[in-house]
């Protein structure tokens, strides 16, 4: 799905070392089917590392971690690598309480995501 | 949405659509109700996750099915504040004993809203009405470091 047919993916950066995806709204019941077809269509092109960035998200449910376990298991059936970045504490929080928090690769920063 | 002086409702079609309306009417009230914003957030949190597993389960993705929120101050035996909420639906029945959280120890989509909610609500309860459809009754309480003087009326 291009960028510009679905509201939450607001930009879709590429480079050799990873591809990053910049997320901007709520991800909840309604959104989490188009933030999936769409990052399903960038898995689809086996990045090396997925960059997911949060940091214009200021709210998300169990529909949205359900997404992003999905993309996760794609990326590692192709051994690649998924990194969710810039996650506030409320977004960050339902990762803790989900206890996925123990899977996923979380942090701080774009920087600190591409170093890891 | 009716409101009185202690108690507010709203009514919704099972539309997701609907979901971030309904965030902000809680979160609105929440916050007036004195929650700070971590407690603001779980309440928001747990009834978005029950109007999702409503819409998902109980009305099977429909979206004109009915759905009613409501929300009441109480109060905690010890005096703190707190908020009553009611998701009443007329969608499947289940047997209230069936529902659960999931074993996280999986790494696996879906299952998430009940194990999301027993976490972050103080108490909770399904039951099926005899007049069909589901009833999850919920209650939050303030954080007691939070929380006002007890002798403050709600």
């Amino acid at each position: 799905m291009p960028a510009e047919t679905n509201n939450l993916v607001k930009d879709i950066r590429k480079t050799p070392e990873a591809t990053t995806v910049v997320l901007s709204g709520d991800i909840d019941l309604h959104h989490s089917p188009q933030l999936h077809s769409a990052l399903v269509e960038v898995t689809n092109e086996r990045p090396k590392k997925l960059l997911l960035d949060l940091r214009d998200v200021p709210y998300m449910d169990s529909s949205g971690v359900g997404t992003f376990v999905e993309v996760f298991r794609r990326v590692n059936a192709y051994k690649g690598k998924m990194v969710i970045f810039g996650l506030n504490p409320r977004v960050r929080s339902i990762f803790e309480i989900t206890k996925l928090d123990r899977f996923f690769t979380l942090a701080e920063t774009e920087e600190q995501a591409l170093k890891t | 949405m009716s409101s009185d002086i202690n108690r507010v409702e709203l009514t919704i079609h099972s539309d997701p659509r609907n979901l971030p309306i309904v965030r902000a009417a809680v979160e609105k009230l929440a916050a007036l109700e004195g929650f700070e914003p971590h407690d603001v957030y779980h309440i928001t949190l747990a009834i978005d996750e029950a109007l999702a597993n409503v819409i998902k389960h109980g009305y099977g993705g429909k979206c004109d099915q009915p759905i009613v929120i409501t929300l009441q101050p109480v109060r905690s035996p010890d005096g703190r504040p707190g908020i009553s909420v009611c998701v009443r639906d007329q969608g499947r029945q289940v047997d209230p004993a069936l529902i659960k959280g999931r074993d996280l120890e999986e790494v696996r989509p879906g299952g998430l809203g009940v194990h999301i909610i027993q976490s972050v609500m103080d108490a909770y309860n399904y039951s099926c009405p005899v007049d069909g459809g589901m009833l999850l009754e919920m209650v939050k309480y303030a954080s007691a470091k939070n929380c006002p003087s007890p002798s403050v009326k709600v």
